[in-house]
């Protein structure tokens, strides 16, 4: 069968599992929803500190969030066999990874982008500032979730890998949060995103051609 | 049968692990039609040999060849076929979705899948969940996987684990039936090997 049937072999039947077992949309979604809707609360009565913050609050949660769902993206395949099967295939390896990656983006991240308006509502962001978040949040998830895989394929072979996991992948993350985050609050003030956003474009593209080779190298080395 | 070139070649393979020598100066070579059973017993390296075979694991010392190549070199992955201890299907998935993973991944082999199914004893269960089915079931999935997707080499860790009588003398004779059509196989085993029209190599690892 040829490669692009193959990756859409392996992204259709990670999306029918993700439907099969909902609790993982659920978690990471149901996370970054109670998460920013408890800071109002802790904050106290006080929309203007609300509003300054809401930018990096949303952005921290989808981190979070996005850190939440990590492990789910090889650990069944791990336990059950499947990962040998995959990694066995006469296909190039980084393209069906990449196709896990795909769908697991689309399971975990992209819910966060749909949900993410009534949020920045809920938070009282000021209506240019919405349009740049969800640019942001649809340009930053997949890098996460790109990035992310790299770090599970290394820790996915060790029995309690989620500590080393987030000490690996955190710091790759901040440049992201950085950029994400600054751009939604300047846009908020009225003021030009366009370099933020070129930047964050330049990130999702390098780490979309260049994530999926260790990650399929670190996933062979997990196996051994 | 005998006189074609080898087509699997190991030489000098050694395994150590955790500062133990499990086999060192390992040498076989496989030619097309052959079994090769791996015996020994439990701890003595079988799935480690298999793993190293497979390629997930690197030989400590020596090289694998395949029709003369390095593996890491030649068309090996898309000539070999694996079942290890864990069946590599997805019990969430029907049957037939689990089939056509298997078969996206790999090339389209002799068999179609409804008639793979039909092969296993397990045609009418193509749209039920693989968590529905019964341990034995699974292991006759594992073996449809084998026969819808191209591959000359089987490499087989305990094939007989789990199924009945009728479903160890089935994958006997698609294990015949593999080998009389040029095909090699690689297994460990537990269970006598009844295979009398094969010409079975037996190594002990001790």
């Amino acid at each position: 069968m040829s490669l692009t049937h193959a990756f859409f072999a392996i992204l259709r039947r990670d999306l029918i599992l993700a439907l099969r077992r909902r609790s993982e949309i659920a978690n990471p979604l149901l996370f970054f929803v109670l998460v920013i809707t408890l800071f109002p609360l802790g904050i106290g009565a006080r929309p203007q500190l609300l509003q300054a913050i809401a930018p990096g609050i949303i952005w921290v949660s989808a981190l979070l969030a996005a850190m939440l769902s990590l492990d789910s993206l090889f650990r069944s395949d791990f336990d059950d066999g499947s990962l040998e099967q995959i990694l066995l295939s006469s296909h190039p390896i980084s393209v069906l990874i990449l196709g896990k990656i795909v769908a697991h983006w689309l399971v975990t991240g992209l819910p966060l982008i749909l949900i993410a308006p009534l949020l920045a509502v809920f938070l009282g962001m000021p209506q240019p500032a919405i349009g740049v978040l969800l640019l942001t949040l649809l340009l930053g998830t997949p890098v996460l979730s790109l990035i992310g895989a790299i770090g599970v394929a290394l820790t996915v072979g060790l029995r309690r890998g989620g500590m080393i996991l987030s000490l690996l992948v955190l710091p790759l993350y901040v440049p992201v949060l950085i950029f994400a985050g600054n751009a939604v609050e300047m846009a908020g003030n009225g003021l030009p995103v366009t370099a933020q956003i070129n930047i964050l474009i330049a990130i999702l593209l390098l780490t979309l051609v260049l994530a999926p080779w260790p990650t399929a190298a670190a996933l062979k080395m997990s196996m051994s | 049968m005998t006189q074609s070139s080898p087509i699997l070649q190991a030489s000098g393979l050694s395994c150590i692990r955790d500062d133990r020598v499990l086999f060192s100066e390992l040498t076989f070579t496989l030619n097309v039609g052959q079994v090769l059973l791996l015996e020994g017993k439990n701890g003595s390296g079988k799935t480690s040999l298999l793993r190293i075979l497979c390629g997930f694991r690197e030989p400590d010392a020596g090289q694998i060849c395949w029709c003369g190549e390095c593996i890491s070199d030649s068309q090996y992955y898309a000539d070999m076929a694996y079942i290890g201890h864990l069946d590599g299907i997805k019990k969430e998935l029907t049957v037939f979705e689990n089939l056509s993973v298997a078969l996206a991944l790999g090339r389209p082999g002799q068999y179609p899948l409804s008639d793979a199914l039909v092969r296993v004893q397990l045609s009418g269960y193509e749209d039920v969940l693989v968590q529905a089915l019964s341990a034995g079931q699974k292991r006759r999935l594992s073996l449809a996987r084998l026969l819808v997707t191209q591959n000359r080499l089987w490499i087989l860790d305990e094939p007989f684990t789990s199924l009945d009588k009728q479903g160890i003398k089935l994958t006997e004779i698609l294990m015949t039936e593999h080998t009389a059509s040029g095909g090699l196989i690689v297994l460990t085993s537990h269970h006598d090997l009844n295979l009398p029209a094969v010409d079975v190599q037996r190594i002990h690892l001790s």
